[in-house]
């Protein structure tokens, strides 16, 4: 059974047991327009909570995917590069960023459920 | 971007309640509150304005008469020469010409159209400089011309390939009209001005129309399926394909024309050896970087990758060492292209077409290839 998490700076966590997949939210991918390119980050990289962990690029301007928690990248998803518009048509699916193995599941207690989310961009 | 202070002085042209009832997405820019897309995005914006038709709101730029005080339009010409290295004189009735005001150095104040409609000089300036523009030619041509800030007007852009056959239906002259044709015509019945050029690479028309009759004509535009609105991300994407250059970006009061590879707009007759060579501001530098070649030239630019390289990001010869040669003045997505696009400056010696440079982004370098521009092929009807 998963459990999905929100940061307040719109990605989304799947949380199963100690590995988190991650992505932007719908909400995000609306305000950010058309996405022409993702750069995710390498695989085996150890991602401190809060650095910079991706690029999602719109026409209009770059913004940066925020580590939503430490640990180390296990997977990310080769889709993006083919087909960054995936950001657009489905954020919260196929368009997953990357998967991390949590180094620090404390680190979750600061995030938001969905309803708490919903709340947050109302 | 703009201080939350001076959001609140932010102004709103004419189409602005037109606007906020499509859908824009409104943003600051240039002490305007203008749309920077539409609920249809910026990417299908720019490819409906290539495959039909957009309209675009450009009201937040300098509209302006000079009126000479003499009678004879010559006059006016003859005095706006003083401040720009264009052949203003050459401009018949009914045409258009590209300008730039130059300083003392050779850089540009701004860039501008200038059209001849018979009894006075009519200018389009940018609206991020337009008040300095004033100030510049009342302190300038005070003496010879009447200058007239022309403030209730508002402007709208019609581009794409179906923007004839669509103001043909309100303004029978306009296929008669060729690129750079300008003058006074009725519009849906309304007195405008109309050129026929633009800022996207593709055939259309700017309409200059008093501000009380714009949304009406805007909303007629509109209601002919082939045309979207669009905002200021597809204009800016269109523009850059097309190889055209953005005030405050791609040229400045630091660039002269011919670095900023603009030869083609000083004409003959303003350089050594013409009919009224010199007598504009720079004019020694300007003229110098013509005899001998500028340092440094602009070029446009095409990532080898899909990663956009943008504004800012410094150029270098190789993948690993060495000082930076240039840097990006402008960068994106070319959705039409379906590939990222830039322009930038790098020096004369390495500017041939083809070259390959380096673009770091992010700590990285991405490699990237001189390339020609328009990136895409214009469609003016000349």
């Amino acid at each position: 059974m998963t459990t999905t998490l929100y940061t307040s700076d719109h990605e989304w966590l799947a949380i199963d047991g100690d590995v988190a997949t991650v992505g932007i939210t719908d909400y995000a991918q609306s305000q950010l327009g058309d996405v022409v390119f993702v750069e995710l980050p390498k695989l085996g990289r150890t991602l401190k909570k809060a650095e910079p962990a991706a690029v999602v690029e719109s026409v209009k301007a770059a913004s940066d995917v925020y580590a939503p928690v430490s640990g180390e990248v296990l997977e990310t998803n080769p889709e993006l590069a083919s087909e960054p518009a995936l950001v657009n048509s489905d954020a919260q699916g196929k368009a997953w960023f990357f998967k991390i193995k949590m180094a620090d599941k404390s680190e979750l207690g600061g995030l938001m459920d969905e309803a708490a989310y919903k709340a947050h961009t109302a | 971007m703009l201080a939350r202070d001076d959001q609140e002085s932010l102004k709103n042209t004419p189409l602005h309640g037109l606007h906020v009832s499509l859908g824009g997405k409104m943003v600051p820019f240039a002490g305007y509150d203008m749309p920077v897309q539409y609920p249809a995005g910026v990417l299908k914006e720019h490819l409906h304005t290539r495959s039909q038709a957009g309209l675009f709101d450009v009201s937040h730029m300098g509209q302006l008469a000079l009126r000479p005080k003499s009678g004879r339009i010559e006059d006016a010409a003859r005095a706006l020469e003083r401040l720009v290295p264009q052949d203003i004189v050459a401009v018949a009735r009914g045409r258009q010409r590209y300008a730039q005001f130059t300083n003392s150095v050779g850089g540009i104040l701004d860039d501008l159209m200038v059209a001849n409609f018979g009894d006075h000089l009519f200018l389009v300036v940018n609206a991020a400089c337009k008040a300095e523009d004033e100030a510049h030619l009342r302190a300038n041509l005070a003496d010879d011309c009447v200058i007239d800030s022309l403030v209730d007007r508002a402007l709208i852009a019609l581009q794409g390939p179906k923007a004839e056959s669509v103001l043909t239906k309100l303004c029978a002259e306009a296929p008669g009209m060729k690129f750079m044709d300008a003058g006074p015509h009725k519009v849906a019945g309304i007195d405008c001005f109309v050129s026929r050029s633009g800022y996207t690479g593709e055939d259309g028309f700017e309409i200059s129309v008093p501000a009380a009759d714009a949304e009406r004509l805007a909303k007629t535009l509109l209601d002919n399926p082939e045309v979207m609105p669009i905002g200021l991300g597809a204009r800016d994407s269109l523009r850059l394909e097309a190889g055209l250059c953005l005030y405050g970006h791609d040229i400045d009061t630091a660039t002269t024309p011919v670095e900023a590879a603009l030869e083609w707009s000083v004409q003959k007759s303003r350089r050594r050896g013409g009919a009224r060579a010199g007598g504009f501001p720079g004019a020694e530098k300007i003229l110098a970087h013509f005899d001998n070649g500028a340092s440094r030239r602009r070029v446009g630019l095409r990532p080898d990758g899909r990663a956009p390289v943008r504004e800012g990001a410094l150029l270098f010869a190789d993948a690993t060492a060495g000082e930076p040669i240039g840097k990006v003045t402008s960068g994106g997505f070319g959705p039409s292209l379906n590939a990222p696009v830039a322009m930038g400056y790098v020096p004369t010696s390495q500017s041939a077409l083809d070259t390959k440079l380096f673009a770091e982004v992010r700590g990285q370098r991405l490699p990237l290839t001189i390339a020609a521009m328009p990136f895409v092929k214009n469609t003016y009807k000349r």
